[in-house]
């Protein structure tokens, strides 16, 4: 075996190790200089993306591939953790160590004069790390591990800012939310651990049987995990603590957030994907009632989201709101495909869904960005504190009218392509879901003019006569996702036959995903 | 805290070395008795909480750099990956045990049946307990120290 090739067959390790031995080396490097401590973070997340880099090209060619943690090769009984590799957990690892570099790009300006930063970039590469974890386990147990570090890593970064009350509230509330959703998660793996005597995703997918304790499993994950991803009735977090914490952290709790939105795929597309199809009451297949729940709960979300949004004039905590509605829109996709399972739009419905989460990473974070450079600059939250900034800030100015449209889902930007996807596949479903979800879109854009309207238009404040633009390093953040939300939005095909359409398929084939461990017994 | 009468500060120190070598024993025979770093390292820091109750906040920092404490809390965790990297090296297998059966350090081959434990085997587990133990030493008497802190802050009004 060449290096390449034994590095490529350890990458799904070291795809983990890496940001977890980093994360303990940067408060030592911290100690060298702060400057070589704020690079190393970056070069590590680097190197980390390199071997996602690797992994990805690998999977999406050859096929997805297994990795045992502790021993050569699998072995009867499964008591081995594994990582299971597909197209979808790459696509996720990708997004996820984008948005973890961007973060440390964007917060070497952002917090350059705030102390506590050794411990700020630990926090930041264990919830990459816990993220990336997440993402690419195969074991169920393995799966809860990681979603608890993100937790508690997550609700230390929430308070960064703790010498403001509210920071530490929003931690707080954090905590005890995740800690619940977390406990549901646990209860439900031992469940299922009673049930089956296994924790591997793909033996429990094997060995499913859909009975009156499956149907609680499922219910338990879907709230908690759904508590995690910023469902609609259980969002109540997502303002306070997007809203109360650097926006360069936003983008990592963000990521978070995505993986357990990815734990929901995982959980119903390949650990119930078996048993969708088991009729439950009236003769009604499982898989329709699971898909119009989510469907309605989605709707609610997505409701919820601009409609709050209208009305905040916290700019940070308005952003947040639209980001539940994006969050709804995610959740409408995946509902529909859920709920037309076997049709060829509910193919489509879930390519919409799964890109739409990489265009939620993106227009959110690029509108958090630009806001965080609002806040540096102006040192106020409230739009009604600032006005006509364009004069002084004209890249800023123009990141944020691409947020904006891309946000709202207009054409030639990336929402677009994803909304376009999922409208597509609702309205075969409903016509009425897909008014909800075009009208939902339109509120975003009111939105936003609103919000360009009176922070960038306008008179010119006296206070903010000689406000400047923001750093480099922030432009350079900010630059990079829209650069990303416009190539996205010209050439979705490139992405979406590259990256989305072998996620899709990765989901929907569970067959394939159970053979890979089982079948290889 | 501020410090206690005599009698407190004699038995600390009586006790201060007996909890010390027993916290060490359980962290240094965690592959073969119950425990392991994590408990042992508890045990520890217990025993430093002893000194700090006993002679007050103040001597003790006076006494611990709380940035050196971080410094080895961060030791110990690079250590424990260090070891598994190590796995990946010597034996192609992640946290791949290295050690174990190799003869040389933590490398005897435990004898089967009714036998005295055998100190020298475990592979790399004692070394992993160690680096655990490091860190927890480390991370709980910062926590400790901070609780401390916290507290004298707030007598001082």
């Amino acid at each position: 075996m060449t290096f390449l090739e034994t590095l490529l067959a350890h990458s799904p390790a070291l795809v983990i190790a890496t940001p977890l031995l980093s994360a303990f080396l940067v408060p030592l490097v911290g100690r060298i200089s702060p400057r070589i401590r704020d690079i190393f973070a970056l070069v590590m997340l680097g190197v980390t993306g390199c071997f996602i880099g690797l992994l990805a090209s690998d999977v999406l060619s050859h096929g997805s591939r297994v990795y045992v943690f502790g021993a050569k090769n699998l072995s009867v009984p499964l008591v081995r953790i594994l990582f299971e590799v597909d197209s979808m957990g790459m696509f996720m690892a990708i997004i996820t160590v984008m948005l973890a570099g961007i973060a440390v790009i964007y917060s070497w300006s952002f917090l350059q004069k705030q102390d506590g930063l050794d411990k700020y970039y630990t926090l930041l590469l264990l919830v990459t790390t816990s993220a990336l974890g997440m993402e690419l386990t195969g074991d169920i147990f393995n799966f809860f591990v990681f979603l608890e570090i993100s937790c508690i890593a997550s609700c230390a970064l929430i308070a960064f800012w703790v010498e403001e009350g509210e920071a530490l509230e929003a931690a707080f509330k954090y905590i005890v939310v995740s800690s619940i959703g977390a406990l549901f998660v646990l209860f439900a793996i031992g469940l299922l651990y009673a049930q089956y005597n296994a924790l591997n995703i793909a033996t429990l997918a094997h060995l499913l049987q859909f009975s009156f304790l499956d149907k609680i499993i499922l219910v338990l994950l879907l709230v908690s995990l759904g508590m995690k991803a910023g469902l609609a009735p259980m969002h109540m977090w997502i303002p306070d603590s997007y809203g109360r914490t650097p926006p360069s952290i936003v983008l990592l709790i963000m990521s978070a957030t995505l993986a357990s939105f990815y734990g929901i795929l995982r959980v119903i597309f390949t650990m119930y994907g078996n048993v969708l199809t088991t009729p439950l009451r009236f003769s009604l297949p499982a898989h329709l009632i699971i898909g119009w729940i989510l469907i309605a709960l989605a709707i609610v979300s997505i409701l919820i989201g601009v409609i709050m949004a209208l009305i905040q004039t916290d700019l940070l905590r308005l952003i947040a709101y639209a980001a539940v509605a994006e969050i709804g829109y995610m959740f409408l996709a995946i509902g529909t495909s859920i709920a037309a399972l076997g049709t060829t739009y509910a193919t489509v419905a879930l390519q919409g869904g799964v890109l739409h989460i990489l265009n939620d990473a993106i227009d959110i974070g690029l509108l958090f960005l630009v806001a965080g450079a609002i806040y540096f600059v102006a040192k106020k939250r409230s739009l009604d504190d600032i006005s006509g900034l364009a004069r002084n800030m004209k890249y800023t100015t123009v990141f944020f009218i691409i947020g904006l449209l891309a946000v709202a889902g207009m054409p030639p930007l990336n929402g677009f392509t994803s909304k376009f996807l999922i409208y597509e596949s609702v309205y075969q479903v409903n016509p009425i879901l897909s008014i909800i979800a075009l009208l939902g879109s339109i509120l975003l854009l009111a939105v936003f003019i609103k919000v360009f309207y009176a922070a960038f238009l306008g008179p010119e404040l006296p206070e903010l006569k000689d406000v400047k633009e923001a750093p480099r390093s922030m432009l350079l953040a900010m630059g990079f996702l829209a650069a990303l939300a416009v190539c996205i939005g010209l050439f979705p095909n490139i992405f979406l036959d590259a990256l989305v359409k072998p996620a899709a398929t990765a989901l929907l084939d569970h067959a394939q995903y159970i053979n890979m461990v089982v079948g290889g017994l | 805290m501020s410090e206690m009468t005599k009698i407190v500060k004699t038995t600390a120190n009586i006790l201060f070395p007996f909890t010390m070598i027993f916290g060490l024993y359980v962290i240094a025979h965690g592959h073969l008795t119950p425990g392991g770093g994590f408990q042992g390292g508890a045990i520890v820091v217990s025993g430093c909480a002893l000194l700090l109750v006993a002679y007050g906040s103040s001597w003790v920092f006076d006494r611990i750099k709380d940035k050196r404490l971080a410094a080895f809390e961060s030791l110990g965790a690079i250590g424990f990956i260090t070891i598994a990297f190590l796995g990946l090296m010597f034996s192609a297998v992640f946290f791949g045990n290295f050690l174990a059966g190799s003869g040389s350090l933590f490398g005897t081959t435990p004898a089967t049946g009714s036998t005295l434990a055998d100190f020298n085997t475990g592979g790399v587990l004692p070394l992993m307990n160690f680096a655990v133990g490091v860190k927890v030493i480390a991370g709980l008497f910062v926590i400790v120290l901070v609780m401390a802190y916290a507290s004298s802050t707030k007598e001082w009004g």
